[in-house]
Formats: C-alpha cells, structure tokens, sequence
C-alpha cells in the first residue's frame, strides 16, 4: 500500500546521499524577530473612552482572569451606563482565548500583535496588567484578534414588537403595543449580558438583571418578585417607563439595547392577579404598629409609600379627591397607552395589602389638614400637577384655548366637550403627544378624518417626546413642527381661527435661563377651532390651608423638602411630582424615598416612647 | 537506624529487578510512568502508571459555560488540539439541532488536516529520536512550525487555537491564506522524499521497528485499538470514510493500510497518511474560494445560553485514533456531563502494557512512540 521506495536491504552507498544536502539551504529558521499575524491573539488592549466598566469580559472569561478594578478620574454616570472601572487581566490565568473580544458590547477590548512578556523576579506583578490603549510595555503594537462582524458574540437584534398598524389603531383607544409571547420573552431575555447598568441606572434601582434572567429561565413567578422588590407599579412601568434603564443598557452602546420594558409587560401579563398579590405580600410583617398614616393623593408616588408602610404593619389610609385611583397616571395618560384595567390591577395589589382608599375626598373641602394631622402620626402630600399653565400669550384667555391636562382628564372620566374639527397644540412633550393623538382618535371617530398641527419649541434633534411617540404620532396623520414659537391666538369676531407661531432661533440665554428668542420674520398662521397649551404643569396646593402654607418653608412656589421629602414639618412629607419629577417611576423611587424616611421617623416615636416609659 | 541494630535482610537470588520508567524520562512521551519487571533486559511484566497530568477537564467542563469549555478541550491533547475542537462542538450542535453553515464545514476539515501533518510530523520525530536518529525530529518539528504559523494566520493561535465553536468558526479565513497554504503544501510535500531516505526507510530504524511491538488485527480489535495503529494491522477502517462527517464523504482520499502491525507498519501508515492529507488539503483549497456564505449559524448570547435537554455520541478521526465526546445536557447553561473517548487511553495503557511483555527495555519508548500514545489525553 505504501507508495515508499522501500528496499529491505540498504545499500552501502546510501550515506553518500546525504552528500546532497550540501547544496541546500540551512533547515534552521533565522533569529530575527518577525511580526505576528494579523489575527494573533497577543496581549491585551482596551479602548477606555469607548469601554463602559460593564464587566462582561469578566463574566465570560473561563479562567476568571479578569478581575474589574475602579479607575478614579474616569467618567461615571449610571443615567448614561458608563462605570468608572476597567478589567485588569492576570496573565497568569489568562489563556489567550478571545472570548472577552467576541463579547465585549462596546468592542473597545481586543488583544494585539505583541508576543514576548518577561520579567524578573522581583517584577511577578507585572504579570497583573490594567490593559489601556498602548499595551502592555506601551509600545503601541497593531490589534491582532479584534472584534469582527460575523464573530461577534453579542445579539444586537432586538424581538420585534407587535404593534397596532396607524390605519387601524387611529379608530379607537385600543392598546396599540401587542406584547410579546413566551418564546420572543425568553429569547429577548436571552440577549442580556447581566451587567447591571440597568439596575443603577433606574430611578428605583429595579433589579433588572435577576428578573430578565428569571425570565429567560422561565420563572416568570420568580421576575414579579424581583419586581416588586422594588417597585409596585411594575403594570403601569412595563407599559409607560421613559425606561432609563434601556438607554444605559450595554448592549445598546453598537445594537439595539434589551428591550426591558417589554419583558416587565411580560411577566407581569403573564402570572395571575391573584398569585401577584400572594407574591407582594411575602415579607409582610404580621404585626400591627399601631401608628397611622395619612397619604394625600392616590397616585404612584402615594400608593408606593403606602405600599411600603402598610408592609411594616401601619395603617395607611389614602385620600383621593377624585373617584378612581392612579393620579396622572390614569387621567394623563391615554389608553391607548395604558389600558385602565393594568392600572386597575397594580393599585387592587396594594389595597389588597390593607391599604384604605378614600375616594372623593377632597383635603381642604371634605377634610382638612388639621384633622389629618389630629388623627395621624404622619402626613404625606403626594398630589402630583394638576394644573396646566399657561402660555400667556395674546388670545390665550379665550375659552376655545385649553390645557392638555384638563382635556385629557376629561376623555377619561367620558365627560363631553366639543371635538375641535381642526386643532393645534403648542408644546413638544409626551404630553403633548397624548393630547394630539387623543384628540386624533376623537376626531376619526367623528369626523373621519384628523386634522391636528403640533407646534413645539424645540427642533427634533433636541425634541422632548419619546421618538417613539413623534414616529407613532406621524403615523397616525398628525402633523408636527419644530422650533415654532406661540405668537398669538387669532381671534376673529369672538371666534378663534387660529394660532400665529413664529421660528425660534434660540431657547435659552447664556446663563441657560429659559429665554427664547423668535425670528420675527418667520411667521406662520396655522387655522384650528381649538388650541391646546402643553408645555408644563403645576401643583394645586390649596389644600394646604392659610396657616399651614404661612408656616411651611417654600422654594420658588415649590414646597421645600429635604432630599428624603421632609418638610419643615416634622409630620409632614410630600413626594413625586410635585416636589420632584418628571415621571412614573420617579415617582415610585421618591414613594419609597419618602417610606424610608417616615418609617425612621415613626421609629424615632416609638423609641422615645420606651425611653419615657422607663424614666417614669 | 542504630547501627548496631541494622540486619541485612536475605533475598532469594534472582535476575530480576523493578525499573521505574518516567514519569520524566526522554523516552516517554509527557509525563506518564510504566513500572517494568526486567529479567535482564527483557521486560516480564509491565504496569503503567498514568495520572500525573490529571487535570480533571470532564469535571471541570460541568462547572463552564458552554462556550467557556472551547478554551479547555484543546488542551486535552497538546499535539493534536483540533479534533477536540471539532468534536466537542459537533456534539453541541447535534443537542442543539445548529445548522453549521457549509463553508465552516470546508473550514474545519482544512484545519483537521493541517492538525493532522503536524501532528504526525511531531510523532514519527518522536519516534525517530527514540532511535537515536534526532535530525528526523528536528525536521519534523521545524517543519510542523511550519504548519503552526499558518495556524496562527488562521486562528489566532499556533497550538491552541480556539477557534471552532459550536455553530461554526470564529473568524473567516485571510486573504491570501489559500496561497500560502498551498505553497506550504508545496513544500511538505518536496520534503517527503528526503524523510523516506532519512528514516522511513534508513536501516537504522527499519530493523529497529520491525516486529517491535506485534499485534494481530484480532488483538487491535479487542483491545479497542483505532486509527492509524489499527489500520497498521490491515483493517481499512476510517471515521471520515466509514462514518463522515462535515464534509468528508464529498473529497476524495484513500485509507491507508500495512499489514505488519508492528512499529514499523505503524509508521509508514502515518508516512503514507500525510500524502494524503495534502490530498484531501489541496481539494480544500480548490473547492472553499466558491462555497460563500456565512461561517458560522446565529447563536444566543454565550451568557445566556441553555442547550436543550439531550445527549450525543460524537466521534471524528483524530490523528491518534478515533476520538469520540459523549455530552449530556439537562437544558441548562452548562454541560450536565461530558466524557471525553479518547484514542490514548487504550493504547497507552492496556495496549502498552501487552505489547511491552517480552519486548527489551530499549524498545519500550519506541512501541509507545508507534502508538503515537499522548498522555495528557489518557489523564485528560
């Protein structure tokens, strides 16, 4: 079978073959040093401006060579997902694999053409490296192993999300998002690199990282309860967050970040009413403290406080002026955005808890706060903004003239009022979104057909409302300006025809003070039967009464509190809204900011109670 | 011991005696011992005495990622690190029903090849080293660089190289790559005939080898003997023909056989097996330039990733023999079980300790060389 000139016997001339290899070149390699390949697999190098501290390399490596070390003086910011630590690689472990190139999010890590690291004895440190951008020895070597497009290890691609098309959701108050089912759930959470910058960046610190690992593990019983760890509106976050969490998200940094807010709607859509509030009632005490608690206002930052309290064993009673609860979150925020009935569900949990709602109860009117204060050990103000203001401009005053929250108010409590057949909105925000496309739906159903001009202040790439609302909003037949500027409301014989907007050249002043600057050239008229005024809101704190508002400390027409929402009042607190914006769960976050507080407050009671029953 | 208390203790007398060899010995390759009863020089009993490179990968692979264990299995055999590889991947594939794209297919047998003239250029220079003949292994090794340095375009690294993964292959081939791979196959290949006049059929080591280290192909077969050793003994048995995988059953090689089943035949199978290597290697370089397409399938996120419940018998050819992974998985992100089948760990113990019965002591190391025995693979 061999193919070898094979002889049995050698032959005595068979040395002198060797003779030969005179002739030839030296086997022997040269010493000089030559470079490496391309793709080798060297030591070390990282990118620290576009590296973020997010320790995936660290999760994947598999001879845990890399250890995150705190770099002082490098950028921190947990609103914009970047952590002031870098990996430090022990090459005593590391085994060259790559595999920390392949997954990093931002691609800012991969290892160069450099071959040789020695050392003296005395120098066994130098085998522990922080890799910045010139290498090991600081030789700037070439990248070798870099990351590449068909190796990369990291799922840029977000689950698709079923939505309403324009056309058919313009008709009606329907949810437009779908939701996503139980394989697009797992597989999404899959994409998750468990680096936790969602966790610092949330207002509340939701632990995002264990639930979208519970999730993908399929205990979507074991996410709630992560969820409410932290957060009792998980319903209405799932379905409204400005999600911060996901503008930080590592993956986000090259691809579309995980779609957090989404897996939340998930699980929370996924286990029954009933076992969320068999889940929210683990940790309750079994006691009762016997202190009471009264809580203005059932909105989230009012009920999450009274979520927290009423688990340390206080009675918590709410006072609700209107007759349904969720504050803005129910009568600022559309259906179409957030069904009622999820709203419903996540405050049927918290009274479900024991927490006492005291529909049309207006403090001020049908109490006041000296019987609050009479009757309970602490107050909390929690009352949100409820008035719109006002642009003030010439015109404004007519009737046909309204704010966004008043007319979004109305549209859910049903109350009637004439649908405008043309209308503009002033105003960039999500809210003027809500109200525009509110009105949208309203007018399709009436007139067939949606005539609504937005007007806002900003231009679109500094725009205010979410892209995802200008997108949806466009879709749905809704034309929008930017850097328009109110100049008056036209008014003809009584009648309002319209409002005249002017070009913006600037917004603020160089102090950055609010102060825009119009072009007066630039005018614009666009007609409507109606204009709608969204550009801010504030706080009714009538409520208060002479007395108590003399006596409380204020800060620019804002109640003033410490950071934990204490007032100069030692029984008095206030949170969310109107005291510290801008949205749900912020709200959430100052809700159990202010708990924490009032709980330490009412220990504080109880010790000196103890204290004087022992001196006596 | 006092002295006054010291007795010398009578022993019948005898010719025999107790040698250790190894577990560092130049004629072992590794770390690995046999304990040997010599009459002499002859060898009447043989124990070997392996597990000074345990290392306990299989346990290890239970406490990894997935992904995680492709840096460990190449280490489970340093000379031949490809194969493990391919196979452990191939059975995560298998669990998790991957489609591998085509052109990874293409890419894996190239570098199973090359893996194979390497390693096969390290073993017969082992061998010939054994026989005192070092200019054979100092070839072998400088042109095995040789075939390193191409690994190190391809995959990053020239011995480890961590480059399959489960799914496909982690980076695309270079330009160029083809072309100097060829001409490296241009170059091997013009180097044959002066391996066969150095030592393939120098007389040195042809009555060295011969008879050295006998055995039928009843005794290969029952001793669970595979590969090249195995196919020294007249069976024309070859995963990549009797059982394909990737893309063998479209290239065109043959399976060579000797008859002797000694530690000569052992070696020219071998000789005859690199010819063939750059055959089915040159078809690679024809055929790969026109197969487009991905290198490897969509994976989740390392992180994150549960094969589903399951298991697989995989096995490829090896250079040493058949190499084989059975992985169970229980659907979570870490293999349940993973059992390493190696080729080594037949022929180095219980075909070792056989074939050295009455063979002398200077022909111990050459019957473990003709195995191509690799110890940090019996240990794993």
């Amino acid at each position: 079978m061999s193919d070898i000139p094979y002889k049995d016997k050698g032959s005595i001339l068979r040395p002198f073959k060797s003779l030969q290899f005179f002739a030839r070149p030296a086997v022997t390699q040269p010493l000089e040093p030559r470079p490496a390949s391309d793709n080798y697999r060297g030591f070390h190098v990282n990118d620290w401006k576009k590296c973020i501290g997010c320790s995936t390399c660290q999760k994947v490596c598999d001879n845990a060579a890399i250890t995150m070390v705190r770099v002082p003086g490098l950028p921190e910011d947990p609103v914009k997902g970047i952590r002031n630590e870098r990996p430090a690689i022990d090459y005593g472990r590391c085994c060259w694999c790559g595999l920390c190139v392949d997954i990093c999010p931002t691609g800012s890590i991969s290892l160069t053409t450099e071959y040789v690291h020695t050392c003296r004895e005395d120098e066994l440190d130098s085998y522990f490296v922080l890799p910045d951008p010139n290498g090991i020895h600081g030789e700037h070597f070439p990248k070798g192993w870099d990351k590449t497009a068909d190796a990369d290890l990291v799922d840029l691609e977000r689950q698709p999300m079923g939505e309403l098309p324009g056309e058919e959701r313009i008709d009606s108050f329907d949810e437009i998002v779908e939701g996503y089912t139980e394989q697009q759930a797992i597989v999404e959470a899959s994409r998750c690199v468990q680096c936790g910058m969602c966790h610092d960046a949330c207002p509340t610190h939701m632990h995002a990282p264990e639930y979208i690992r519970a999730i993908w593990e399929g205990d979507v019983e074991e996410a709630v309860r992560q969820m409410y760890r932290t957060n009792p509106f998980s319903h209405v976050c799932g379905r409204v967050c400005t999600h911060r969490c996901e503008s930080a998200c590592s993956i986000g940094r090259r691809g579309e970040p995980v779609a957090i807010r989404w897996l939340k709607r998930y699980a929370m859509d996924a286990v029954p009413d009933l076992r969320i509030r068999e889940i929210a009632a683990e940790g309750k005490v079994d006691y009762i403290s016997g202190r009471r608690i009264a809580i203005v206002g059932a909105g989230p930052a009012g009920l999450t406080a009274a979520y927290d309290l009423i688990r340390k064993g206080h009675k918590v009673t709410v006072f609700e002026a209107l007759d349904k609860p969720g504050g803005m979150t129910r009568y600022g925020i559309p259906e179409y955005r957030l069904p009622y009935d999820r709203l419903d569900a996540d405050v049927a949990v918290i009274t479900s808890l024991g927490v006492q709602i005291q529909y049309n109860t207006r403090v001020g009117r049908d109490v006041t706060m000296d019987e609050l204060r009479r009757d309970h050990d602490a107050v909390l103000i929690a009352i949100g903004l409820q008035l719109g203001r006002s642009t003030r401009i010439p015109g404004s005053d007519h009737p046909q003239v309204r704010r966004a929250v008043d007319l979004l108010r109305m549209i859910t409590r049903g109350e009637s009022f004439e649908v405008p057949e043309r209308a503009v909105v002033i105003g960039g925000g999500n809210v003027a979104m809500d109200i525009a496309r509110s009105l949208a739906r309203l007018q399709k159903q009436q007139f067939g057909k949606v005539q609504i001009t937005v007007c806002a202040l900003e231009d679109f790439e500094h725009f205010l409302a979410d892209p995802e609302e200008v997108t949806e909003a466009r879709e749905e037949g809704i034309e929008i300006l930017d850097s328009r500027g109110p100049k008056e409301v036209v008014i003809e014989d009584g009648r309002l025809t319209g409002l005249k907007t002017l070009g913006v050249i600037s917004i603020f002043d160089e102090q950055g003070r609010f102060a825009p600057r119009y072009d007066q050239q630039d005018e614009q008229f666009h007609p409507g039967d109606m204009v709608i005024e969204s550009i801010g809101q504030m706080s009714d704190v009538s409520l208060l009464g002479e007395e108590l508002t003399e006596r409380l400390e204020w800060n620019r027409g804002r109640l003033k509190v410490d950071e934990d929402g204490h007032s100069s009042e030692p029984w008095l607190w206030a949170a969310g809204d109107m005291v510290f914006g801008p949205d749900v769960v912020h709200a959430v976050a100052d809700g159990h900011r202010v708990a924490a507080s009032m709980e330490r407050y009412l220990a504080e009671l109880d010790s000196e109670k103890q204290d004087d029953g022992r001196t006596s | 011991m006092r002295p006054e208390n010291y007795q010398a203790r009578s022993q019948p007398p005898s010719n025999e005696f107790e040698l250790n060899f190894g577990p560092n010995h130049p004629g072992i390759e590794g770390n690995y011992a046999f304990r040997v009863k010599l009459n002499g020089d002859q060898v009447l009993e043989a124990r070997a005495d392996a597990g000074y490179l345990h290392r306990g990968f299989e346990k290890l692979m239970e406490g990894r990622l997935w992904i995680q264990n492709i840096a460990l299995v190449p280490r489970i055999c340093v000379p031949d690190p490809v194969p493990m590889e391919v196979c452990y991947s191939l059975a995560i594939e298998e669990i998790g029903g991957l489609e591998v794209p085509e052109r990874a297919k293409w890419i894996r047998v190239m570098q199973l090849e090359m893996s194979r003239l390497a390693a096969h250029l390290f073993a017969f220079g082992g061998h010939a080293a054994t026989t005192g003949m070092y200019t054979t292994m100092f070839w072998g090794v400088a042109d095995r660089d040789l075939i390193l340095d191409r690994f190190e375009e391809l995959t990053g690294g020239r011995v480890y190289s961590i480059y399959n993964i489960p799914g496909g292959v982690r980076r695309d081939v270079p330009e160029g790559f083809l072309d100097r791979l060829s001409s490296l196959l241009d170059y091997l290949e013009s180097r044959l005939p002066d391996y066969d006049n150095l030592f393939f059929t120098n007389q040195v080591f042809v009555k060295r080898a011969r008879g050295v280290g006998a055995m039928t192909q009843e005794q290969a077969l029952k001793w669970g003997v595979t590969g090249p050793n195995l196919r020294a003994t007249g069976l024309e048995f070859d995963v990549r023909r009797d059982d394909p995988y990737l893309v063998y059953d479209q290239l065109d090689f043959e399976i060579p056989t000797e008859s002797g089943g000694d530690a000569l035949a052992r070696n020219l199978v071998r000789r005859a097996e690199l010819k063939q290597s750059i055959r089915i290697l040159r078809q690679v370089i024809e055929r790969l330039p026109s197969i487009e397409g991905p290198i490897r399938c969509p994976i989740p996120n390392p992180l994150a990733w549960n094969v589903p419940a399951g298991e697989a018998y995989t096995r490829v050819e090896s250079s040493k023999g058949e190499l084989a992974y059975y992985v169970v998985s229980t659907g979570g992100d870490k293999p349940y079980r993973v059992h390493v089948r190696g080729p080594s760990s037949m022929h180095a113990v219980q075909v070792l300790e056989k074939l050295a019965l009455g063979a002398r002591l200077e022909d111990i190391a050459q019957i473990m060389f003709s195995l191509d025995a690799c110890p940090p693979e019996v240990d794993r």
